[in-house]
């Protein structure tokens, strides 16, 4: 367990990320027996799932299979929703994140999360990067902001379309662009793992193919998770795939293996088109 | 009935009707006139007078002249027969009770608002909010009431023993009173400026690990401003337009000062003192209060239509 | 990389500490905005409450035949004999002054009650009978504050001869409170014990039935014309900025309207609830019209269009059917705005209904004044007497205040519908 330190330096400036073969094989994330009801209503039950670091794990299902559901319990947005409890166990780096110590501000800070609609502040570009610096107090000069926010931008491919705006506001920004900026957002913090919402479901299919190309690329230094709904993508971007169905985890493996050769009769069905 | 289905179907006959359709219409479109005929009347009468009066007293002197005192003398020889109607002290009178009543309400109502929408759960809301708007309910004639028969003792008493010179009706106790009185319309419509804020700002403030009360104040105030503002100009034009806590517990003295311990008056005041009793209609005293309501009418109206604006725009943005 | 989630920082402690401070703040603004409404109410309410009793003075009062001629009973000075029996009571009474104040015990209406009496039973004259007499203000507030407590001191109001008299008449048992049904069933008054709301409730209450009768129609014509009927255009929107200005207009230029052109120009008759009502018809016009439409919206479409599907006009279906659905919101809207327009002093004062006016309005036509202009007229009046019958007529208007509003909200809940 490092401090604070290890945070606060600057780790992004010029060593190369590490690559995923040479940190620790635990998995970073790893759910056990997760169960999630509201109110009455079971969305999610009896869910197991680890998720190895450095790679993209894609949840997949038809909607309202409970992916989503499972996304937010990783960095406990479902703590808004009052009528919303959380059975089992989910581990992120070895800490059981429901453990009542647990302080939910620093554990968001370490599972960034990206929404299904871009959902930049009404502030300006930099204001919105530097937002999470500012909150947590990750800079001590105006110049070391400045720096984290460009390197941010530049990591979420952003900086050389917004350079030479950063005081236009964010929501001035395309499609596209508005979510790179919040992915920009959620990175200059820092996280070690990023949970990513349907990113690219309202976007057009260059931007989702730039968003995709750049989950490709943030891999090497986060742990994503990423609920999609398409199929295509989570074959074009993940490592690893989860099937879920009816808020059962129905199986989870290699991508590769999940779409060519699915063990679930339900897994081949929905990914063959005949339910979904 | 029957021989509606033997020969061919005329679509083009009318059914009757006991009352011509068009007269319904014109009915209904008279009563929705009449909101426009009411603005027409206001304006009308309230200009018409003041022009009258302007004749008597130079609009300069009125705008700009520091010293009211409408009685008119019994004598023609008398000192100041004529009356001076200067409305600066009644101009700065309303202002200062206005910015008492504001400074109470603005950060009474807008903490309310932000814990009822952000942290109070279903239960809480459903009951404190009905509660504060019965501060919006009771009649104004209660609170002055109020303001001058027991905060105004209370604030000369502590003042008092504080060595302050306070004025029996003092600014002050009528601005406390006023505040609280427009409390209810700072949280309710701040409420509606918060609650309209999208929620997926609060999850991107929250997923990144901001506190609640950084989530309010970095994102959902700043986003919530114009409507914020709004609200705040809504308020500030009951506090100027509010009579009856001025008229019982500000009293009528002309007083052209800042201090809030003293006394001073408001337009609505001076209209009241100008207009009860007995009065001869066409005295520059009795126009006068045309004036000031023609004054009082326009500010009003400028701050609504401003703050009616902003609202509706903001409404716009976020739907 | 690896943070521990459970360490609590040094700056994670500073920001939760500024959570708990953000909350605290709420809590505190809204205790604060609620214990003035509670503070303002009770102690008006606990100050109002004496105004409900009275307190009554017994007399022997000896009906002098030679004083009282039973074929001229009208014309006989009862002021006079009640003085008498006052003396007879306290003979040691000499000095003028101390007479004056002896005399002053009893409230000036005491020779009126003598004389109905008389005039009811005149087999009376030539007896001795106990009667009970209303006391007058300063009496009546210094026996109500310290009936209770027993004993009493003098006062700047109350000298030490007038304790000593009512301590006389507390050993008889000749002094007591009574219920102070007097409130209630009189108007208005110089003496403040005898001063009553009824004037100014039937003003009120005239007011009101002619802001009524004149709003909700209009209100209710015009919400469905602008709902149902008006095109979207130009003007529409003029009509539609027009109302909601005019609901934040102050009411105060409603009553310079109301002096200038009703008044003055039409020559309606000043001071009468005809001239208020019409004033605060157009007031309450906006939030009527505002509720209106609210609860014509709150119709779905598939009413109107099930309508239209049969043969219906566009007329038929609004007034057939989609009125009556939305006459429950339209009403609740009405209450309230009713609500509002009774608590409404301002415009009053300036068309005159601030008149002192003892006997009840018969028509909309008489001089008039309304509960809250009573309350404002009192709350002026120096005596200390009427400061207890100020706050029993908030109480009053109150609660006619909270059984309106709950008259809303039930009406509401009772025909809320989920279509």
């Amino acid at each position: 367990m490092l401090s604070m330190n290890a945070i606060q330096d600057p780790v992004y400036r010029d060593e190369p990320a590490v690559e995923a073969d040479q940190r620790d094989v635990q998995p970073v994330i790893s759910a056990n027996n997760v169960t999630v009801s509201y109110g009455d209503k079971v969305a999610l039950s009896n869910v197991s799932l680890h998720a190895p670091a450095n790679q993209v794990t894609s949840l997949i299902g038809p909607s309202g299979c409970g992916k989503t559901t499972f996304l937010r319990c990783l960095n406990r947005m479902n703590d808004l929703i009052d009528i919303c409890r959380v059975e089992g166990e989910i581990l992120v780096a070895g800490q059981d994140i429901y453990d009542p110590a647990v302080d939910v501000v620093s554990l968001r800070a370490h599972v960034g999360m990206v929404f299904q609609k871009a959902n930049p502040f009404p502030k300006s570009i930099f204001d919105n990067v530097a937002y999470g610096l500012r909150i947590h107090e990750m800079t001590t000069s105006k110049t070391e902001l400045q720096d984290r926010v460009e390197f941010s931008l530049k990591r979420a491919g952003l900086w050389d379309e917004v350079s030479d705006r950063l005081n236009d506001s964010g929501t001035s920004l395309s499609g596209g662009q508005q979510q790179r900026l919040c992915i920009a957002r959620t990175i200059a913090v820092e996280p070690q793992v990023i949970l990513m919402d349907e990113p690219c479901s309202a976007l057009d299919p260059v931007a989702t193919a730039r968003i995709e190309e750049l989950i490709d690329e943030l891999r090497k230094k986060f742990t994503i998770i990423i609920v999609t709904h398409s199929m295509h993508q989570a074959a074009r971007i993940s490592q690893r795939t989860a099937f879920f169905h009816m808020g059962e985890l129905v199986e989870h493996g290699e991508t590769e293996q999940i779409f060519t050769t699915p063990k679930d009769t339900r897994t081949e069905s929905y990914i063959t088109g005949r339910i979904g | 009935m029957d021989d509606a289905h033997t020969g061919p179907i005329d679509f083009t006959r009318r059914l009757r009707s006991r009352v011509p359709e068009y007269l319904i219409i014109l009915a209904l479109v008279a009563c929705s006139l009449v909101a426009v005929m009411v603005t027409v009347g206001i304006v009308f009468s309230l200009v018409f007078e003041s022009i009258r009066f302007f004749t008597i007293v130079p609009v300069t002197d009125f705008l700009f002249g520091l010293e009211w005192s409408p009685q008119t003398a019994i004598r023609d020889d008398q000192v100041g027969a004529a009356g001076s109607f200067g409305a600066v002290p009644l101009i700065t009178g309303t202002l200062l009770i206005s910015a008492i009543a504001m400074a109470v309400a603005t950060p009474l109502g807008l903490a309310s608002a932000v814990y009822l929408a952000e942290y109070a759960d279903k239960r809480t809301r459903d009951t404190i909010k009905p509660i504060l708007e019965i501060l919006a309910g009771i009649p104004t004639v209660v609170y002055g009431f109020f303001a001058a028969l027991m905060i105004a003792p209370y604030i000369r008493l502590t003042g008092t023993s504080l060595g302050l010179e306070v004025a029996s009706e003092s600014a002050l106790a009528a601005g406390l009173a006023m505040g609280v009185m427009i409390v209810p319309l700072v949280s309710s419509l701040s409420d509606d400026a918060i609650n309209a804020v999208p929620q997926s700002l609060r999850d991107a403030s929250l997923g990144l690990g901001a506190t609640r009360a950084e989530t309010v104040r970095r994102v959902v105030l700043p986003a919530a401003t114009p409507g914020i503002s709004g609200s705040l100009l809504l308020a500030a034009s009951a506090a100027i337009g509010e009579t009856m806590i001025v008229v019982m517990a500000a009293g009528l003295a002309a007083n052209l000062t800042g201090n809030p311990l003293d006394a001073v008056t408001t337009i609505t005041a001076q209209i009241v003192a100008l207009l009860t009793g007995d009065q001869e209609f066409d005295s520059a005293k009795t126009l006068s209060a045309f004036a000031l309501g023609l004054l009082l009418f326009f500010v009003t109206l400028l701050l609504n239509v401003a703050a009616l604006k902003i609202v509706k725009h903001y409404r716009e943005q976020y739907d | 990389m690896t943070k521990s989630f459970t360490e609590i920082t040094p700056a994670l402690k500073r920001r939760h500490a500024a959570e708990a401070r953000f909350q605290w703040i709420g809590r505190v603004a809204i205790v604060i905005a609620i214990g003035f409404l509670i503070t303002m109410v009770v102690s008006i309410a606990v100050i109002g409450a004496g105004a409900l009793r009275q307190s009554h003075i017994a007399l022997d009062v000896f009906l002098d035949p030679a004083e009282i001629n039973a074929e001229e009973i009208k014309n006989a000075d009862f002021g006079g004999v009640i003085k008498a029996a006052l003396r007879t009571k306290f003979s040691d009474v000499t000095k003028r002054r101390d007479k004056r104040k002896l005399y002053g015990l009893v409230s000036s209406e005491a020779a009126y009650t003598l004389r109905d009496m008389v005039l009811r039973n005149p087999s009376l004259i030539g007896t001795t009978p106990k009667i009970w007499f209303i006391a007058s203000d300063d009496i009546d507030i210094f026996f109500k504050s310290h009936n209770a407590s027993g004993g009493g001191e003098e006062t700047h109001r109350i000298s030490s001869k007038e304790v000593a008299w009512i301590n006389e008449f507390k050993k008889a048992g000749d002094i007591e409170t009574r219920f102070n049904s007097r409130f209630f069933l009189s108007g208005d008054s110089r003496e403040p014990e005898l001063a009553g709301i009824l004037s100014a409730l039937a003003g009120s209450a005239f007011s009101l039935a002619v802001c009524f009768a004149l709003s909700f129609p209009v209100g209710i014509m015009a919400a469905i014309y602008l709902e149902e009927f008006a095109p979207k255009n130009r003007w529409s929107d003029l009509i539609e900025v027009n109302i909601n200005n005019l609901a934040a207009v102050p009411s105060i230029v409603f009553g310079l309207l109301g002096l200038a052109v009703l008044l003055n120009t039409f020559g309606l008759p000043r001071s009468s609830p005809l001239v208020g009502g019409i004033v605060l018809a157009l007031m309450t016009l906006p939030t009527i019209i505002i509720a209106s439409r609210a609860a014509l919206r709150a119709v779905p479409p598939s009413i109107r269009e099930a309508a239209l599907g049969l043969g219906a006009s566009q007329i038929q279906a609004t007034f057939h059917h989609v009125a009556p659905l939305a006459l429950p919101g339209m009403l609740t809207g009405a209450i309230v705005g009713m609500a509002r327009a009774l608590g409404e002093t301002a415009p009053l004062l300036m068309i005159g209904m601030v008149a002192f006016i003892v006997d009840v309005p018969k028509s909309i036509v008489a001089p008039a004044t309304a509960l809250p202009v009573q309350i404002f007229l009192w709350a002026d009046s120096p005596e200390r007497a009427f400061l207890e019958k100020t706050c029993a007529a908030i109480i009053v208007l109150l609660t006619f205040l909270v059984v309106m509003n709950l008259a809303a909200v039930l009406l509401r809940r009772k025909f809320e519908r989920r279509f």
